[in-house]
């Protein structure tokens, strides 16, 4: 008995050694430890050993059992490591594939920028207001200082559709709407983003269709100084660095005193460049003081409130910030141009 | 305004300025200069000679052999080619060493087998502009005045040691259109002194019949001539010509030359006229009668209307006020006796004159924007001064004047304290007094305030804050802090509608579309490619005067500018198009507008071609109904729009079979289908789906709509299939609709997961197979409830489509 059992551990050791698969092991565990197995078989045959035997035989049994088990155990794991590393082996890929590309479009830059010049507004308090594009003239221009007569028309030949009905010439219209629906109230703080149109032939630097951005600040003791430092600010945000920014005077009808903002080359930081015309500044915008006569025109006491009006041409501000060479770029649509903003 | 450097010297002190310092402090000042041109153009050691001899060549027809005294000691030989070169000429002479403008250098060299020693110059070669030259001067060699000193250096003699500053003037600065005001100007900005001729009028023996009449009231208020008789036509002096070329004016003679230089140092524009063709010495100014003409120097016949401003001599037309002289008084190489004008025409009447004639000149451009009307005696003075020193003329009467009111002193009083209110800066009352002082505005100090009298000169500055712009620009805006606003404060905010603007964008670029900007005008033929039911029945908004056909009327409709968009792109190699655009169109019923269009913001999509390129795992992808369908559908799960349905439809140019109508609540806001295969055809595109829907619409749904949250399911779902043959037209939108109406409460989805014909259905049949999802919120559901449900739906549908269950 002794001898059968002895010769069963040897065996069992040496087949589960050989064993080179799971399923193998798994015969294997039946073959030694199953109901009908060989160890149950040598068991079944213990009412033939002595009774002084028996404990001795009995433990000796329990001892191989365990044994064998142990082994199977650890050859299954090893086992099931060894075909693990090799299905992992088997699936390795070459990660420097290129991926599946997912979808992704991209915003008009002029969007992005109009987007952004609203954000930092909206940040300062600002509303955002918008109006017609097609506009009366004396929205356009009789309420904004400009009559009839006035020289600085030339300065934006117009697109009529009627001699009273045109297509706007700049988004100050919306600035006389603005007041006019507020009726005297206090503060008017918008800027009014869209669409303007003027007689200009399309070419490098001019389009007869662009994008303005006005603003309009009106309350009880507003300064150019305020004006200066709202601009200021905005340019620093709009550009994202600190710059220099300076005023000139200029002209425009609907305010007085009126200016236009540099800011310092945000190329070469001032030092002069083919970009700022070797100048060191570059012009963002213009500005001013509301002209008395376009406050009380809508309905607000030139004496006791003052503001100021700005605008500006997101259509610029996209070429400089950008630097786009050509205003239109920005109106052909060309998709190997709009793909150059999709993180913008 | 072209500015002469060298010329402004002798009306204000420049002492210690360059000419790039002056264009700063003007610049700073609110004057922008746009260029400095250095006239000499790199002009070096060309100098007056005098030809003293000339032989013909040996060896060449058409050139000559010249000796020239260019006061060496020896004379210099130059072989010349002009036809007008001739012994007793001063001429310029470009000497061994020289050069000429564009990097010329000039060396003694050989011209067949002759030596020469330098070169005689054209204007042309001096750099002279080509097209304001006088005739004479535009071929051959350029023949210097006699006084020219032999050996000078025909820098001096020519004005090329000069800068020209080219002002860009804003509207409102017309007193800067003259050499006198821009003397004022700088003399306040550098606080100089200026010094200004003056000329009286001068005395007369002649009696010469002379007389106004004003009959056009506030067209023409004032109106001076003077009659001039005795005169020589002949070139003007050299430096004259000189000034007029730097100031872009061409030379002509000394008559007309002196009236142009007057109006460039006085802004004030005259006109001569021969005095013989003018019938009694009579003047009328009126208003053109309705068709008369009017044939004007250039020898055009132009028709007048009744608001154009005539000068006539009471029988015939003479010329057109203040746009351009007549023919028939043209001053000649004949003409002796000249009646000079100098007036004041107002400028509406100008303007509208010489745009409706297409006539842009010096003379109208400052008569546009107002002369000043003091200098309108002054400049004629000047005039017949100048005329007599340099055309022989003599005064043939007095200084006729007429006019019809006077004009008025202007004082402006500005506050101080409103003054320091505007700007936000302190600024001492002496500064603000200095600043008068400087701009040459007579003021009186009062208590806090400031009564500023403003010259005639300065017709831009009227009321209170006029004044606190001259302070303002004149103390410096670099002087002005940044500060920023204070009091009541609000919320800056996008109105809901621009918030879900900016979301549709944001969604449409996540899922691959491209924004594009495309025009707001367009072609009538291009909008009516495409049918659009929304604009139906409105006819496009047309503009008065297009600039081109293109671009002609206001677009109703956006789709037809992306096909052109695709079109392009897809020419210029690319294998597809994904593009939306989010604008407006231009919507009026009306056939001439009394009242504004309405203006509809609408989104348009357009996919075309590839949509993804072939991948190394990967077939390419294109675009079809559905999967642009489920771009829309996409779009509105993000805005949280609901009850959007689609039914077919049909328009023009687009495939019958495969475009939709899209519903909101039951009611057409857009359209999305395949483009017609011809329309495709047309620009060369593949299979091309578009869309395009109102906004409107849709921002109403969207607007202050706020998700509530419900409980988590609790109970278990149970899954059913149900597979169904239908006829083929039966759309699935119905079956589904039955299902979710009879489902009601317990079915929480409906999805297709099957569809497919063949002859194992039947002809005109089609199976669809979905499967739905039970559930009830508060318990299980038990399979007799779910299987009652399930056959009711069955029954339903059985009766209503006469589906089929299919086992």
């Amino acid at each position: 008995m002794r001898e059968r059992l002895e010769a069963l551990r040897k065996e069992a050791e040496v087949a589960i050694q050989a064993a080179d698969d799971l399923e193998q092991l798994r015969d294997l565990r039946v073959q030694y430890l199953g109901k009908k197995g060989e160890l149950t078989a040598v068991l079944r045959g213990m009412k033939d050993v002595s009774a002084e035997d028996r404990p001795v035989i009995g433990g000796l049994a329990n001892e191989i059992r365990s044994q064998i088990e142990n082994l199977l155990a650890e050859k299954e794991t090893a086992e099931r490591e060894a075909a693990l590393e090799k299905r992992l082996a088997a699936e390795a890929i070459d990660v420097t594939l290129a991926a599946r590309p997912q979808p992704l479009g991209g915003m008009h830059p002029i969007t992005a920028v109009v987007e952004q010049i609203e954000d930092i507004f909206t940040g300062m308090g600002f509303v955002v207001a918008e109006g017609p594009e097609v506009e009366t003239d004396r929205y356009n221009f009789e309420a904004l200082n400009l009559p009839q007569d006035h020289p600085a028309r030339d300065m934006q030949d117009s697109f009529y559709i009627t001699p009273e009905i045109l297509l706007r010439t700049h988004t100050s219209p919306v600035q006389v709407r603005t007041m006019e629906e507020k009726e005297g109230q206090v503060p008017v703080k918008i800027i009014c983003p869209g669409k303007v149109y003027r007689r200009d032939d399309d070419d490098a630097t001019h389009s007869h269709q662009f994008y303005q951005v006005e603003g309009l600040v009106v309350d009880r003791g507003i300064a150019m100084s305020e004006l200066h430092g709202i601009l200021a600010a905005f340019a620093e945000k709009m550009f994202g660095m600190a710059l220099e920014t300076r005023l000139r005077p200029s002209y425009f009808p609907f305010t007085e005193p009126s200016v236009e903002m540099d800011i310092s080359c945000i190329k070469c930081s001032g030092k002069g460049c083919r970009m700022c015309k070797q100048t060191g500044w570059i012009e963002i915008l213009g500005a001013g003081m509301v002209h008395p006569r376009v406050l009380e025109g809508a309905g607000y006491d030139s004496e006791r409130y003052t503001g100021f009006a700005f605008g500006m041409g997101p259509d610029r501000i996209a070429l400089l910030k950008y630097g786009i060479d050509d205003i239109r770029h920005l109106y052909t649509n060309d998709l190997k141009f709009l793909r150059q903003f999709q993180s913008v | 305004m072209l500015v002469s450097y060298r010329w402004l010297q002798k009306y204000v002190d420049l002492k210690e300025t360059t000419p790039a310092q002056l264009a700063e402090a003007l610049t700073r000042g609110g004057i922008e200069v746009d260029v400095i041109e250095n006239r000499d153009g790199g002009v070096e050691k060309v100098i007056v000679g005098e030809v003293v001899g000339m032989e013909p060549h040996p060896d060449a027809d058409k050139l000559r052999v010249c000796s020239v005294d260019v006061g060496t000691d020896e004379l210099l030989q130059i072989v010349c080619g002009a036809a007008n070169v001739a012994p007793g000429q001063k001429v310029p002479v470009a000497i061994h060493g020289a050069k000429l403008p564009g990097g010329i250098k000039i060396k003694k060299s050989k011209l067949r087998g002759v030596p020469s020693q330098g070169m005689i110059c054209s204007a042309k070669e001096l750099g002279l502009p080509e097209k304001l030259l006088p005739k004479e001067q535009q071929e051959g060699i350029l023949v210097l005045p006699d006084e020219a000193g032999i050996g000078t250096d025909v820098k001096e003699i020519l004005g090329l040691n000069d800068h020209v500053l080219e002002l860009d003037l804003t509207p409102n600065r017309s007193d800067c259109l003259s050499m006198t005001g821009v003397a004022y100007e700088v003399a306040a900005l550098l606080d100089r002194e200026v010094s200004l001729p003056q000329s009286k009028e001068a005395a007369t023996k002649g009696e010469k019949p002379l007389e106004l009449v004003l009959d056009a009231e506030d067209d023409c208020p004032f109106y001076a001539a003077q009659v001039v008789e005795g005169l020589q036509v002949a070139p003007s002096p050299q430096w004259m010509q000189n000034i007029l070329l730097a100031s872009g004016i061409r030379p002509i003679n000394n008559i007309v030359d002196i009236t142009n230089y007057v109006m460039l140092e006085m802004g004030q524009p005259l006109h001569a006229f021969d005095y013989d063709q003018v019938t009694d010495g009579e003047i009328v100014v009126r208003r053109a009668h309705p068709g008369e003409q009017v044939v004007t120097l250039d020898g055009v016949t132009r028709a007048c209307d009744a608001e154009t401003l005539l000068i006539t001599d009471g029988t015939q037309p003479i010329g057109i006020a203040g746009v351009m002289g007549g023919a028939n008084s043209e001053v000649k190489e004949t003409t002796t006796t000249l009646l000079l004008e100098s007036a004041y025409f107002a400028p509406p009447s100008i303007r509208k004159a010489a745009r409706k004639l297409g006539l842009r000149s010096e003379a109208s451009s400052r008569f546009e924007k107002g002369v000043d009307p003091e200098r309108i005696i002054p400049a004629l003075n000047r005039a017949v001064e100048l005329l007599g020193e340099y055309a022989l003329g003599k005064p043939a009467s007095n200084v006729k004047t007429q006019s019809l009111g006077g004009s008025n002193e202007v004082t402006v009083t500005l506050r101080h304290e409103r003054l320091i209110g505007v700007l936000g800066v302190q600024i001492p009352e002496e500064a603000v007094q200095d600043i008068f002082r400087r701009l040459r505005f007579p003021m009186e100090k009062g208590d806090g305030v400031y009564h500023v009298q403003v010259p005639s000169r300065r017709p831009d500055i009227s009321i209170e804050v006029d004044l606190i712009e001259e302070v303002a620009r004149l103390y410096g805006y670099h002087r002005i802090p940044t500060t920023l606003p204070w009091g009541q404060q609000s919320p800056g905010v996008l109105t809901e509608e621009q918030r879900i603007r900016r979301i549709i964008r944001r969604t449409l670029q996540e899922v691959g579309l491209f924004e594009v900007l495309n025009y707001s005008l367009t072609s009538p033929a291009r909008l009516s490619e495409v049918e659009f039911p929304l604009a139906t029945g409105y006819r496009p908004i047309r503009l008065t005067m297009p600039m081109s056909d293109e671009r002609k009327v206001l677009r109703t409709c956006l789709i037809p500018q992306l096909i052109e968009t695709a079109e392009y792109n897809v020419h210029r190699r690319e294998a597809g198009a994904q593009l939306f655009e989010l604008g407006k169109i231009y919507l009026s019923d009306e056939k001439k507008l009394t009242q504004l269009p309405e203006e509809r913001w609408e989104l348009a999509g357009l996919i075309t071609g590839e949509t993804l390129a072939k991948h190394w795992d990967q077939e390419a992808q294109s675009p079809d109904f559905f999967s642009v369908k489920g771009i829309l559908e996409h779009l509105f799960l993000r805005l949280g729009v609901k009850d959007v349905s689609m039914r077919s439809a049909r328009y023009k140019g687009w495939h019958p079979g495969r475009t939709a109508e899209i519903l909101l609540d039951g009611t057409p806001i857009g359209l999305l289908g395949q483009l017609h295969p011809q329309v495709e055809e047309a620009h060369d595109l593949g299979e091309t789906y578009a869309f395009q829907v109102a906004v409107a619409p849709i921002i109403t749904k969207v607007e202050g709509v706020i998700p509530t949250a419900r409980p988590l399911p609790r109970y278990p779902a149970v899954t059913r299939d149900l597979a169904l043959v239908v006829d083929q037209e039966v759309p699935v939108a119905q079956l589904e609709a039955t299902i979710r109406e009879i489902g009601a409460d317990l079915v929480e989805s409906v999805t297709l997961f099957d569809m497919f014909t063949g002859a194992q259905i039947g002809e005109g049949k089609k199976n669809i197979a979905y499967a739905l999802n039970y559930r009830a919120e508060e318990r299980t559901l038990t399979d007799d409830e779910v299987n009652l449900r399930h056959d009711e739906i069955v029954a339903q549908l059985s009766t209503r489509f006469d589906a089929k269950l299919r086992q």
